[in-house]
């Protein structure tokens, strides 16, 4: 045999499938990982400090920058932050409306999510578009909604920022009749697609025991065969009223957190159509005024966003702008055992284990 | 055709050498036409196609049904920066893109187009083409060990382990159509295919490990681990711009028609049309079935995703080559017992369906065996 050294791989922070400025420091032995040390901080912007020099208000489309492929799910978080900080009723319209447009994001977001991890798996382009064109129809709706496709600012302290319109049943209704169709396409090709198992089973395993205490949330953790998810820990909005499942890997490897994604799709339509069964008339915001100044104290409010539990922990001191803003972002703390998943595998599976996680740089970052 | 001509009007007026300069020549320019032409038209096609697939348009803006992208492209990629980084072996660095482009363009040579329209129809035809489609790896390797990028060399280093290993199966998988054509001559094998059936059909298991190991060697998804875009940035041309990334890139389409050409040649009949239609001339039939041979190999890569370098290695190792092996004996068997054409195709139809499902089985009781159902629990 020749001697060999390992030596050290910069991956990204420019780099095609680092999902935006990902740095990993990686030891390689030929393609074997030896050592792997994520280096965040490429897409700082101070975003919690940021939220302290805004009005509550304020706070909320600063909020969407940060995980901007669910920008409603962080709206929603931050909403009931500050509505349980200031102590503000939201109609019962609100709540289904806000459930109804996080599902829809979570869909959006999941749908981005697996075709991005196929592109990395090197299937070129085509499962990412076609998971696009589904995000497509989704964000389309969001426009009529509330005019915008990525950073919306519709959900806001005391509800939302207008009503549904009348086109947007029908074309939901549509989406929701179409999807299902499109979701059993997709399982079918990809459950059993011999080479997407061959790069994915028992690829980046993230044990029970690890899983729980790096505190991974979401799909992440779900798919480590713990049955965590806030929507039935913690419910709010109107999940305690509404019925669904959550799916629950087993071994915790990319292939359990691809399928993960596949399955929630699922059960999110399924809440979608309740939702708008439920939907009750009435107002869709409680008379908020723009200034909002909380008593001194303190309030966290979590929600389970697409890539886990999306946290924000405020701290009034009576003035009109947070004093404290903290945000527990999912992706950065599902982030913090990457080492432990990468070591051993190849260069290729790095790009797939980083893909399953479904970081956003805007949220780790902040 | 038109070099016969041209010698039969110069000979016994000229010096020999002199003719042979000529009709050489002109042939070379005919080659080079074909195979240029054909890189905007497969870039253009890869474009459209892809599209297609991925429910998109591709380009349809710059000229009629976007024909003319490729050309815009073409100016935009001549006018960059031809940037040398910092570090580079500067001889290897810049000879590696000339290179590229050479053995695709060499392996044209002994392609016959149409009956007796090869530009060199060697008696080793088959030899030449299997030793100019290795060289393949050299130009490759040269431009990731000179670029000084750990990206490039993690992508030469395997692109040679899986070129080395791919030769074999590519060149086993011939050797059944040299047993039943009798010749190492191209024209000879497609002359032997017209008469006798085209190899497709009797060498079906053949056919199937020169596509897959071909398009191991051309570099193409799913087999596509020495560019690895999503892993290795582009592999061993990251650091080349400009002229120089171009050169690349056409020597990869290059490559691609290639083995499309031979392919054609060696398994569909090259320029024959089978007894009905006889209606086009050879050669137009002949570059049709290479377009076809393209498109197939556009829409593999438009629907598989990649395999990680153990796995393909494995593959070839393991699937491949064995079943190679027992191609060659199989053949060896029926061309001993003399069996007539039709049979063979039979047989052999057969055989490669059991080979290839039983060693399919015999392989998975490899892996973890079959998946773990999937439980639904209510959480909380």
């Amino acid at each position: 045999m020749l001697p060999t050294q390992p030596y050290m791989v910069n991956m990204g922070p420019q780099h095609p499938s680092t999902h935006g400025v990902l740095r990993l420091r990686l030891v390689l032995d030929g393609e074997t990982v030896l050592d792997a040390e994520p280096v965040l901080g490429y897409l700082h912007s101070s975003k919690e400090k940021l939220q302290e020099e805004h009005t509550y208000l304020q706070t909320i489309p600063i909020t969407d920058r940060m995980d901007y492929l669910s920008a409603m799910n962080n709206n929603l978080g931050c909403a009931l932050a500050i509505e349980k900080l200031a102590g503000i009723q939201v109609p019962e319209r609100a709540t289904y409306i806000r459930v109804i447009m996080s599902e829809l994001q979570r869909i959006a977001s999941h749908c981005f999510a697996q075709g991005t991890l196929l592109q990395d798996m090197g299937a070129w382009g085509t499962p990412l578009m076609y998971f696009l064109y589904e995000r497509e129809q989704i964000l389309d709706i969001f426009e009529m909604v509330c005019g915008a496709r990525l950073t919306y600012n519709y959900i806001r302290p005391g509800g939302v920022s207008q009503d549904l319109p009348p086109e947007f049943f029908p074309l939901v209704r549509k989406f929701l009749a179409e999807f299902p169709a499109q979701l059993d396409d997709y399982e079918r090709y990809l459950k059993d697609n011999e080479i997407l198992r061959a790069r994915t089973v028992g690829i980046g395993v993230f044990p029970r025991e690890l899983a729980i205490n790096a505190s991974a949330t979401g799909p992440t953790l779900r798919a480590s065969g713990v049955p965590w998810d806030i929507r039935k820990a913690d419910p709010y909005c109107c999940y305690d009223r509404l019925e669904f499942e959550v799916p629950v890997g087993q071994r915790g490897d990319c292939y359990d957190r691809f399928m993960m994604r596949l399955y929630e799709m699922r059960e999110s339509l399924s809440i979608i159509h309740q939702a708008l069964e439920l939907l009750p008339p009435g107002e869709w915001k409680a008379p908020v005024p723009l200034v909002i100044r909380p008593q001194p104290g303190d309030a966290y409010a979590h929600i389970e966003s697409p890539r886990g539990e999306l946290g924000y922990y405020l701290v009034s001191d009576g003035g009109a702008s947070p004093w404290r803003f903290h945000v527990r972002a999912p992706c950065f703390i599902n982030l913090t055992a990457l080492r432990d998943l990468l070591v051993g595998h190849k260069v290729a599976d790095v790009v797939v284990i980083v893909g399953s996680i479904d970081i956003v740089m805007g949220e780790v970052d902040r | 055709m038109v070099n016969q001509w041209v010698a039969t009007l110069l000979a016994g007026r000229v010096p020999d050498w002199f003719v042979a300069l000529i009709t050489s020549t002109l042939g070379a320019v005919g080659i080079l036409g074909f195979v240029l032409a054909s890189n905007v038209l497969g870039v253009w096609m890869e474009r459209k196609v892809l599209g297609r697939f991925q429910i998109r348009y591709g380009p349809n803006r710059v000229g009629p049904v976007g024909l003319l992208q490729t050309l815009a492209d073409a100016i935009k990629v001549l006018g960059k920066e031809a940037i040398t980084p910092f570090g580079v072996d500067r001889w290897v660095y810049w000879l590696a893109p000339g290179v590229a482009f050479l053995p695709a363009l060499l392996t044209f040579a002994v392609v016959p187009f149409a009956p007796g329209a090869a530009l060199a129809d060697l008696d080793i035809g088959l030899l030449f083409v299997s030793a100019v489609g290795a060289l393949g790896v050299v130009p490759i390797f040269m431009a990731g060990w000179s670029s000084n990028n750990k990206y490039s060399l993690i992508g030469a280093m395997r692109s040679i382990a899986q070129t080395v290993s791919y030769e074999i199966p590519l060149v086993l998988s011939l050797v059944g159509l040299v047993l039943l054509g009798g010749s190492l001559r191209l024209s000879a094998l497609v002359e032997y295919q017209l008469q006798h059936g085209w190899f497709l059909l009797t060498q079906p298991l053949a056919f199937l490990i020169f596509f897959i190991a071909g398009s191991a060697e051309l570099n193409r998804t799913p087999t596509d681990i020495m560019e690895g875009e999503s892993e290795l940035v582009a592999g061993y041309h990251t650091e080349y711009s400009g002229f120089k990334f171009s050169l690349f890139y056409v020597a990869e389409y290059t490559h691609l028609f290639a083995a499309a050409a031979i392919i054609t040649v060696l398994f569909l009949g090259g320029w024959g049309t089978g007894p009905v239609l006889n209606l086009a001339p050879a050669v137009v039939w002949f570059v049709a079935k290479v377009y076809l041979v393209v498109f197939v190999f556009m829409w593999v890569r438009s629907t598989l995703p990649r395999l990680r370098i153990d796995q393909l290695m494995g593959f070839c190792w393991k699937f491949l080559i064995p079943l190679a092996l027992l191609n060659i004996f199989f053949t060896a068997l029926w061309v001993y017992a003399a069996l007539s054409g039709p049979v063979i195709a039979v047989l052999n139809l057969l055989l490669a369906v059991a080979l290839v499902v039983l060693w399919t089985q015999l392989l998975a009781g490899e892996e973890a065996g079959s998946p773990v159902p999937y439980v639904a629990r209510p959480g909380g």
